[in-house]
């Protein structure tokens, strides 16, 4: 199992759900988050003081999946998540060692 | 027209068979018609008095609540809130009596302590038409607010029952007493009923600007900046509140200035259209300038504006046309930006949503304005002498620094001493880990915002 941790601008979240739902995927947890990588900040002034603002909002989509599947989610997410600009965000993907259904104790791929 | 003529000569032709049925009726149309006009100023005082306490809360606690960082936007909007009540019982038990009865040009005497004396009927040295009981709620709101200014110099950083005492005391020792100088009878600074070196001052652009403006300057001064500042970023929390408060502040200054013509006349017209288009050219003022500085024009900067535009018209609105109300307004937009922007960061000190830059220096800047612009073209107080420098008498000028000069002076001493009694009694500063914790939870044990809930 792996689990994909895309970080995305947020006006392309529904493109995103979309695009995953298209493909079959509609399990994912979401997340408001801030950050920055290579992306500049901006300035923001209050009655002539200047602020810089670093820490942008992001959203953080999370989601496990079988090891088959992974890798077409990370097409979808690449394919629907670009502007092509500075910004657009990264997916890391993890190894996951377990996965538990909390209603009835399934394991593994039958918890997905 | 001729029908009304026709019945009054048959009326007339009535009456004088008998002169002494005509007297009684005509005293009764006397009695009736001085009560219609009663009955109308009356109801415009009760307005204007609910719209100025609308300024403090939520008006004033919006402005400064939006402009704070959000562990401090209860403890801000409860720096204006608690005012409406504290201030209300300080006025009633001595306030009212202090700033309005007769005693000396600088304090007024006993005669309405625990509001005695104080009933329906009219005091004709002050409002001859209304209530006095009109009069001295009408009057209370402008108790409560000018504190409430200060606490735009304090914020995120004063603790809160030092607050109240501050408050307490400067309203006794400050406020009251300057409200007895400019408007009390027999008061220093009273062009109409007495005073030695009359100034204008319409609706307390001395009393509630200057005064509160200056002393919070004092008090930014007094209690040092807040943790991180200028090194942390401060920015305020949410414009929607401070916007939405700005707009209260806007139409609440309808009763602040308008109502202080004390009667719903020509001259509350006057006064109402020279604020509104005070406010709208310092609105715009302030907004060109923030333009062409940063290469936006910002919200706030155009609210900002407008409130500044306010400050400055307060004293003049009742004695000046409505283009002198436009230029008083834009110039007030233009130095109030210069006070926040530019010389607030040369002195560093940290006057946290500029109490003193827009109420202090727009305050003093609309008093000297109003020796420039008064006429008795608008407002004849002087029975046909000429009022200020547009009439021709320059001398006015001075009369008006001369009453800045003694609400500054007033201001800094008296606040400052203020502050060292309340330093020692209760403490003023919040503890700074309470000051990091943010004043909402530290101070109240509540937060503005529970996402959770």
């Amino acid at each position: 199992m792996k689990k994909i941790e895309a970080v995305i601008q947020p006006h392309k979240l529904e493109d995103v759900k979309e695009a995953l739902k298209n493909i079959g995927i509609d399990g994912m947890t979401i997340s408001e988050v801030r950050g920055h990588g290579r992306q500049k900040g901006h300035k923001e002034i209050y009655r002539g003081m200047e602020y810089q603002v670093d820490l942008l909002p992001k959203i953080k989509i999370e989601m496990v999946l079988a090891e088959a599947r992974a890798e077409e989610a990370i097409r979808t997410i690449l394919s629907s998540a670009r502007t092509g600009k500075i910004g657009d965000g990264k997916i890391f993907v993890f190894d996951v060692a377990e996965a538990i259904r909390i209603r009835n104790e399934d394991r593994g791929e039958a918890a997905l | 027209m001729r029908m009304l003529a026709l019945h009054l000569l048959a009326a007339s032709a009535l009456l004088a068979d008998d002169p002494a049925a005509a007297a009684a009726r005509l005293a009764n149309l006397e009695a009736a018609v001085k009560s219609a006009q009663s009955a109308g100023d009356n109801a415009w005082m009760l307005a204007s008095a609910a719209l100025v306490l609308m300024m403090t809360g939520p008006g004033l606690a919006l402005f400064y609540g939006g402009l704070v960082r959000r562990k401090n936007v209860l403890a801000t909007m409860m720096h204006s809130f608690i005012l409406m009540a504290l201030v209300s019982i300080l006025w009633a038990v001595v306030g009212y009596s202090i700033a309005f009865g007769e005693w000396t040009p600088f304090f007024g005497g006993g005669q309405f302590a625990l509001l005695r004396n104080v009933g329906p009927a009219p005091n004709a040295s002050y409002a001859p038409t209304i209530s006095h009981q009109t009069f001295m709620i009408y009057q209370l709101m402008f108790a409560v607010i000018t504190p409430a200014l200060i606490s735009g110099a304090f914020a995120e950083r004063m603790k809160f029952s030092g607050m109240l005492l501050f408050t307490a005391l400067w309203s006794l020792f400050i406020y009251f007493p300057l409200a007895h100088m400019v408007w009390g009878k027999g008061g220093l600074f009273n062009a109409t009923l007495g005073g030695k070196l009359p100034a204008f001052d319409f609706a307390g652009g001395t009393v509630v600007h200057v005064s509160s403006g200056v002393s919070a300057l004092v008090c930014a001064l007094y209690l040092g900046p807040r943790q991180g500042y200028r090194v942390e970023p401060m920015r305020p929390h949410n414009l929607v509140l401070s916007t939405v408060g700005a707009c209260l502040l806007w139409v609440g200054w309808f009763g602040f200035n308008a109502g202080s013509a004390l009667a719903a006349s020509g001259l509350a017209s006057s006064a109402f259209v020279a604020t509104h288009l005070a406010a709208a050219a310092a609105s715009l003022a302030w907004l060109a300038v923030d333009w062409i500085q940063n290469g936006k024009p910002s919200v706030l900067g155009a609210t900002s504006g407008a409130v500044a535009g306010l400050v400055a018209i307060t004293p003049a609105s009742g004695f000046v046309q409505p283009f002198p109300a436009m230029l008083i307004g834009a110039a007030a937009g233009v130095m109030c930006y210069f006070m926040v922007s530019t010389v607030k960061n040369k002195f560093g000190y940290d006057d946290s949503l500029d109490a003193f830059g827009v109420h202090g220096a727009g305050g003093t800047l609309g008093a000297i304005l109003t020796g420039v612009f008064a006429t008795k073209a608008v407002n004849d107080v002087w029975n046909g002498k000429p009022m200020g420098l547009v009439d021709g008498n320059a001398w006015q000028i001075l009369n008006q620094i001369g009453a800045c000069a003694s609400a500054w002076s007033l201001a800094i001493a008296g606040t400052w001493i203020i502050l060292k009694i309340c330093d020692l009694a209760t403490g003023i500063r919040a503890a700074a880990p309470q000051e990091i914790e943010g004043l909402d939870l530290s101070m109240h044990g509540e937060e503005g915002y529970n996402f959770e809930a």
